[in-house]
């Protein structure tokens, strides 16, 4: 009865103040940091940010623990693996600038919303100075614009495309991991080894971003020695089966066939293209081929036998023998009971290299990391003498051409490195693939 | 007292819904959901949920195609973003009615088949609208990458009034206010409870009961010579604007549009959330909104570490069972807790959470011999 003597407008009006009082405090919590989630207390917040579900979770998994491998290391945990090899000795294994290292993790559903909205979590809740990760190109790229607009570093995982560090790079975008321009220079002289300048290719391509740029790099690079490009046919991604798509190009008179697939779509249509007696057959008097631009070890794991002879390029793979790679594969084995993937490889690097590079710069502000990793030049991380290219936050090093092993001697051996390419000849100019860098933004 | 209660029993529901909604962020906080960007997103689902449920819960049509005009609102406020204004209300007025326009044309066509072919269809058409914009439609769209912003775009309206964003991207703001961070939710928010209230008004109106009766029984309907597809049309469109205004939202707090809004699996989660919620209930599909994105957004953050310290004081033997065991349902099996939740739901509460409410709520009446058989409504029709 009592309710009758509060007016309507009353009551709504109440609400309302209470509500905007209540929250207004929040407001002005930001302005007590000199840049976005600036580490107040004993510990350092990184958000690792991968697709734990869908179609590349096999690839979030391993990069989350290599992750989990490089926080320990940070940390001054287990043996050090790549930190006792790397040539920069910032990095003393008591985290980093004296702040031990924590960490959030994320769910990118390898959706470019969802990724987004884990990275927002990381940054608005959980605190996070640092976001990486990431095991596509469309999302690499969603994340890294989020960091740029929020002010942290995104230090990107596995995402190939061109247009990460080319058309959509930011400032506070840096990837360690290599690009379709550089599969491209990296597999032309090979494949001119492997199969002479006259040659009639067919392409499959996934048909997105990352398909497409693949397409265009080994298109220029092999017409550039001679071969003819019979067709390029675009396929959904995901498609599942691929007989369709298959069956035309015994028609066409090509004698190779490109797969620019990646991922589950790699492994099936690799699989069906051996299943349809492609490598059996000669075409125009010359045995035919298949070609893999871009080959991980876990695809490779997924074809299984189909794999055999076939080349490809990667960005590492375990069974290098140069220190630092030894160092990882041990640490990185006696932990989890198998070697890393190159996803996993690339990862560690980022980790290590964004702590480096904030330890030298005596600070988490993003400005100043990225700064220290522009045109920083290391060693000692599995790739030889690797440099950040200031001009638009790129890594330049060797790439590795890998061929399927004929005789492998375990189910993790699958692959062999044919070539290693050397840096020089994959570089190209920075203008070349447009975008701009823009400022720095240390938020808030 | 009880007839009173009746009476304002509407206004009561909107003075708590607006309460609870401007308050959400000191309310949420207890549960680690009280960060903008998670609110931002509760209020931007909430209004996609009560949008499809003028659809479903009114007219029984299930679509499984809106997440289309979730990813046509967005893509229109980001051009609207890069030709006109980083201002959020002209782009938000351009995603509603290229979102309206959309539904009229998918609904038209759609809407001359009833139950699962309807479905059908509509899922059929976002497919469509999702492969067009993740490849064929790339120089609109900008395929897998998702439409940005970048420093070159022209914004007409921002040049003529003498804006300048100087070398940084811009990000939009409403008169001076930024839409990211609280101001963003609270902008959501505001259009949450607009949206609300118009939702009350059609539940309410003559309309409204039209609706349900395409819902009950359509032949009945066509039987006494009225034409119902107009009104199921009106309904598609107004659901399909709804849908709209929450991805032109989506854009206007995070300016970037993706296609992967517009899969399936996109359709598919607004018609979880408004059967968690319960559908044809008013504040079901909000609530259910809320269940479904503070799921994805926080188990799927719990990792070992976390339920190691949350588990830590159990001895180690247990911990470590407990861990393994809870271990299966966050993390990256946040999927599993949610297909548990939804099944419990559907078996137990076929009207969705809200469901549970009204039962508690009968309990409590008839504890205190209050309300009476009266007041006890029939449960909410689940969804055909």
């Amino acid at each position: 009865m009592i309710k009758r003597n509060i007016s309507r407008r009353g009551l709504m009006k109440g609400a309302a103040v209470a509500g905007v009082g209540l929250a207004a405090p929040q407001f002005f919590i930001r302005g007590a940091y000199a840049y976005t989630n600036e580490p107040k207390g004993g510990s350092v917040i990184l958000g690792f940010n991968v697709p734990q579900t869908g179609a590349y979770a096999d690839e979030g998994a391993d990069e989350l623990r290599a992750y989990q491998l490089a926080v320990e290391h940070l940390n001054g945990e287990g043996d050090g693996g790549m930190l006792n090899t790397f040539s920069s000795k910032a990095l003393k294994g008591n985290g980093i600038l004296g702040k031990k290292v924590e960490f959030v993790t994320g769910d990118t559903q390898t959706k470019s919303d969802a990724a987004r909205a884990s990275a927002k979590r990381m940054i608005e809740k959980d605190g996070a100075v640092m976001i990486t990760g990431g095991s596509s190109s469309g999302v690499a790229i969603a994340v890294q614009g989020l960091c740029q607009d929020a002010g942290v570093i995104f230090m990107a995982g596995l995402t190939h495309s061109n247009d990460t560090t080319g058309k959509d790079k930011r400032a506070n975008g840096f990837r360690h991991f290599f690009n379709t321009e550089m599969s491209g220079a990296a597999l032309g002289p090979v494949l001119k080894n492997a199969y002479g300048t006259d040659r009639k290719a067919y392409h499959l391509t996934a048909d997105y971003t990352w398909g497409w740029s693949q397409e265009g790099s080994i298109k220029k690079y092999t017409e550039q020695m001679g071969w003819e490009t019979v067709a390029a046919v675009r396929t959904p991604l995901g498609a599942g089966d691929f007989s369709q798509y298959i069956t035309p190009v015994l028609n066409s008179g090509a004698d190779v066939l490109v797969l620019n697939h990646y991922g589950k779509d790699m492994v099936n249509s690799l699989t069906q293209a051996v299943q349809f007696g492609l490598r059996d057959k000669q075409v125009n008097g010359k045995d035919f081929a298949i070609i893999v631009p871009l080959y991980s070890r876990l695809m490779a794991q997924g074809a299984g036998e189909n794999v055999k002879g076939i080349l490809g390029s990667t960005n590492w793979h375990w069974s290098l023998q140069d220190e630092g790679s030894v160092a990882f594969v041990k640490s990185f084995g006696q932990k989890y009971g198998f070697p890393p993937s190159q996803a996993a490889h690339t990862c560690y690097c980022q980790a290590l290299l964004y702590a480096d590079a904030a330890e030298r710069a005596g600070t988490f502000m993003p400005s100043e990391v990225g700064k220290a990793l522009e045109g920083f030049t290391f060693d000692g991380l599995g790739n030889g003498p690797t440099e950040y290219r200031a001009a638009d936050h790129q890594c330049f090093k060797d790439v590795l051409v890998v061929r399927g092993k004929e005789n492998p001697t375990s189910n993790y051996d699958l692959l062999e490195v044919v070539e290693v390419t050397p840096r020089a000849q994959v570089e190209y100019p920075a203008e070349m693939l447009g975008g701009e860098l823009g400022p720095y933004n240390n938020g808030a | 007292m009880v007839e009173t209660f009746k009476k304002y029993s509407d206004a009561i529901l909107m003075l708590v819904f607006i309460a609870a909604v401007l308050a959400g962020p000191v309310i949420l906080e207890p549960v680690g959901a009280g960060y903008p960007d998670l609110l931002q997103k509760f209020a931007i689902y909430g209004i996609f949920a009560l949008g499809f449920n003028i659809l479903l819960g009114l007219t029984g049509y299930l679509s499984f195609g809106h997440a289309a005009f979730l990813g046509v609102g967005s893509y229109t406020t980001v051009w609207a973003f890069k030709l006109l204004s980083m201002n959020p209300l002209p782009a938000l007025v351009f995603s509603v009615l290229t979102a309206g326009l959309f539904s009229l044309l998918i609904g038209w066509i759609s809407l001359r088949r009833t139950g699962i072919y309807f479905s059908i269809l509509t899922l059929a058409f976002a497919q469509m609208c999702y492969n067009l914009a993740y490849s064929v439609l790339t120089p609109i769209t900008n395929g897998e990458t998702g439409l940005q912003l970048s420093q070159s775009d022209p914004r007409i309206l921002d040049t003529a009034f003498g804006r300048d964003y100087g070398a940084v991207l811009p990000s939009s703001d409403l008169f001076g206010i930024e839409m990211t961070g609280y101001p963003g939710f609270y902008f959501c928010g505001v259009l949450l409870i607009i949206c609300f209230y118009i939702a009350l008004r059609i539940f309410r109106s003559p309309f409204g009961l039209m609706l349900q009766g395409v819902k009950s029984n359509q032949n009945r309907m066509n039987y006494t010579g009225l034409n119902t597809r107009p009104y199921a049309l009106a309904a598609f469109v107004i659901s399909g604007m709804y849908a709209g205004l929450a991805g032109g939202l989506l854009a206007v707090t995070d300016p970037l549009a993706g296609a992967e809004r517009m899969q399936w699996t996109a359709s598919g989660e607004v018609v979880l959330m408004t059967i968690l919620g319960g559908a044809g209930t008013l504040l079901g599909p909000v609530i259910g909104a809320g269940v479904i994105k503070y799921a994805e957004n926080i188990f799927s953050a719990f990792n070992e570490g976390t339920l190691l310290s949350a588990f830590s004081f159990l001895p180690e033997t247990l911990q470590h069972i407990a861990v393994s065991v809870t271990g299966l349902f966050v993390g990256e099996g946040w999927h599993l807790t949610l297909g548990v939740l939804f099944m419990v739901i559907v078996i137990f509460l076929p009207g969705g959470l809200m469901e549970g409410v009204n039962r508690i709520i009968n309990l409590f009446r008839r504890s205190t011999g209050g309300g009476g058989e009266g007041s006890a409504q029939a449960a909410p029709q689940p969804a055909e």
